[in-house]
């Protein structure tokens, strides 16, 4: 397990803001994602837990040992931390070839088994082939697995991911993704990964850490962050397309139903605890969970308003529809199709899809 | 008449060692620059770039103040081997040394520089000491640059004149080098020995020049 409490303050340059990280995080066994835009210090959190930079305060602790803590000065060099590093190029040494990666890795080891845990490696990481050639000589995927077999060689505590998938394709993607999900089954050790790609999140991490601006913003299994933002920054950094500035009119928790009032109209949603009359909030809905049907020219019923269609994006699997109001739905590709000759329309927001922030 | 070839074989010899020595030195020095963050790290720099803009002779005055019979140094010197440092080979040496590493440092300093931090730390992440680190990362990635600075430092080294005079003075058959015989050649008018000498030092000066550009372009291009 790794707990790690990181302070790092960085003053203004003339080529830079302020910057200030100040992050807390736990990680048992398993993936945990640090998620967040680039800028938000999520590669400096793994730097100081590796001990590539120094941070002015905290403590990190992995296991049962410290390997930082700056109240008792204690700062173990990166050869001492035995953390796993996958680095975003990979930085494979260009001049050696892939068994020579792997056996620099594993040079710490006594000569004999030297040879049999990278041999061991090569065979596990389907580096046979590959094994003799340098890495400008090797494609993509075996450069992906020979970094992480090097990082996996010296059996570290903690494996450290820094965008892994970044810059590449879809199939080498897959492939990426699978092979993680085999290492977290099989090394029991807690996995950090850094990346700004949502979907990777909901693919491989138990849980996520949102890192905005040097802090963490919000925690938790990814999916349960999904349904419940803690705030619209959150929201925005999830990709939640619709957040609306909305007044709450009316609150009845005895028939669990709220009602807000936003762009002049009245939705009816879920009772909203903690919340008071005329609160002014953010209201937060996923464009998947609206639905979009023909307007007839009959009075809208509840829940529903007419919008005009501006957009329509095409995605792989389905249509966004942007409407005015700035309301962005999106429905599967099939009803879409169904829908396609529609002259005027109604979005409709279910009430246990509304959300306030 | 006979040309001596003996002050070209001093040459390439002093040449030769001042190149050995400013390489172990000159690596350590760049390393420590490139590497590490001290106070009057710039000035280190500046010193170390100093025999590359001073007048040859400052330099050569320079080292004989350090290094005379009644220096310190001189004196250690004579006391560990015997006889003075001053007017020997020897000296040559250390004149040619200092007249070669500003130009290893700098290039070296540059080429330690520009190799990917990301190896580095890879490296220092999987266990490797710094040494190793060094050893065998940082100068095997930057090697080529190294080995066209050092071929350039072997040709300063070659081409020192002042300093070589003033420490280790001009005695044939013993201290003088090839740029130093050119120079009392002419002065005693025999102008063949000057020209021969002046034709091959031209010549070594042209294939090393070649090999330290060919050297670089590789670098640039794999």
């Amino acid at each position: 397990m790794i707990q790690a409490r990181i302070a790092k303050r960085f003053p203004p340059q003339p080529d830079s803001a302020a910057f200030s990280l100040d992050i807390e995080l736990q990680a048992r066994a398993g993936v945990t994602a640090l998620f967040g835009a680039s800028g938000a210090g999520k590669t400096l959190t793994l730097e100081c837990i590796a001990g590539f930079t120094r941070p002015d305060a905290g403590r990190i602790l992995l296991d049962e040992q410290i390997l930082f803590d700056a109240d008792s000065h204690v700062n173990l060099r990166p050869q001492q931390r035995n953390c796993g590093y996958v680095f975003q190029n990979y930085a494979l040494f260009p001049h050696m070839t892939l068994r020579q990666n792997l056996l620099f890795a594993a040079e710490r080891r006594p000569r004999l088994e030297r040879h049999r845990r990278v041999n061991e490696m090569i065979e596990r990481f389907h580096l046979a082939d590959a094994s003799g050639r340098r890495p400008h000589e090797v494609s993509g995927g075996q450069k992906q697995r020979c970094s992480i077999a090097r990082a996996l060689i010296g059996s570290p505590r903690l494996l450290l991911l820094d965008e892994p998938a970044r810059g590449l394709d879809a199939p080498l993607r897959a492939e990426l993704y699978a092979l993680l999900r085999q290492i977290r089954t099989e090394f029991q050790v807690p996995i950090l990964l850094v990346t700004h790609d949502l979907d990777e999140c909901f693919e491989l991490a138990e849980d996520m850490l949102i890192i905005r601006d040097g802090r963490v913003v919000q925690s938790g299994p990814p999916r349960k962050i999904l349904e419940q933002p803690a705030s619209v920054e959150v929201a925005r950094l999830l990709g939640i397309a619709n957040l609306f500035e909305a007044e709450i009119t009316a609150l009845d928790p005895g028939r669990n139903t709220s009602r807000l009032r936003f762009q002049d109209q009245e939705l009816t949603g879920t009772y909203y605890p903690g919340h008071l009359l005329g609160d002014r909030v953010w209201l937060c809905v996923r464009a998947e969970e609206l639905r979009a049907v023909k307007h007839n020219g009959a009075r809208p019923e509840p829940n529903q308003i007419a919008a005009k269609l501006l957009r329509v994006a095409e995605k792989p699997q389905s249509v966004r529809l942007e409407f005015s109001g700035d309301i962005a739905v999106e429905l599967p590709r099939q009803e879409f199709e169904r829908q396609k000759d529609n002259k005027d329309w109604l979005v409709e927001f279910p009430s246990g899809s509304l959300r306030v922030l | 008449m006979a040309v001596n070839w003996f002050p070209l074989w001093l040459s390439l010899r002093v040449a030769a060692l001042a190149t050995l020595v400013s390489l172990a030195l000159g690596l350590w020095i760049a390393y420590v620059l490139a590497n590490r963050k001290f106070r009057g790290k710039e000035l280190l720099d500046a010193v170390v770039t100093l025999p590359l803009v001073l007048p040859p002779t400052v330099l050569g005055y320079y080292l004989l103040v350090a290094l005379g019979r009644t220096s310190p140094l001189g004196h250690l010197y004579e006391y560990l081997f015997g006889a003075p440092l001053v007017f020997t080979w020897q000296a040559a040496v250390v004149a040619s040394t200092f007249h070669a590493i500003p130009l290893l440092v700098k290039s070296a300093r540059a080429a330690f520089e520009t190799v990917d931090r990301s190896y580095e730390k890879a490296a220092r992440n999987l266990g490797a000491s710094d040494w190793r680190v060094f050893w065998r990362v940082t100068l095997p990635l930057s090697r080529r640059a190294v080995i066209a600075a050092s071929v350039l430092a072997f040709a300063r080294a070659l081409g020192d004149f002042g300093a070589t005079l003033m420490i280790a003075g001009d005695i044939p058959g013993r201290t003088q080098t090839a740029s130093i015989a050119i120079y009392d050649a002419v002065e005693s008018g025999n102008t063949l020995v000057a020209r021969v000498l002046v034709l091959v030092l031209s010549a070594v000066a042209i294939a090393i020049v070649y090999a330290a550009n060919r050297l670089q372009q590789r670098q640039v291009i794999g």
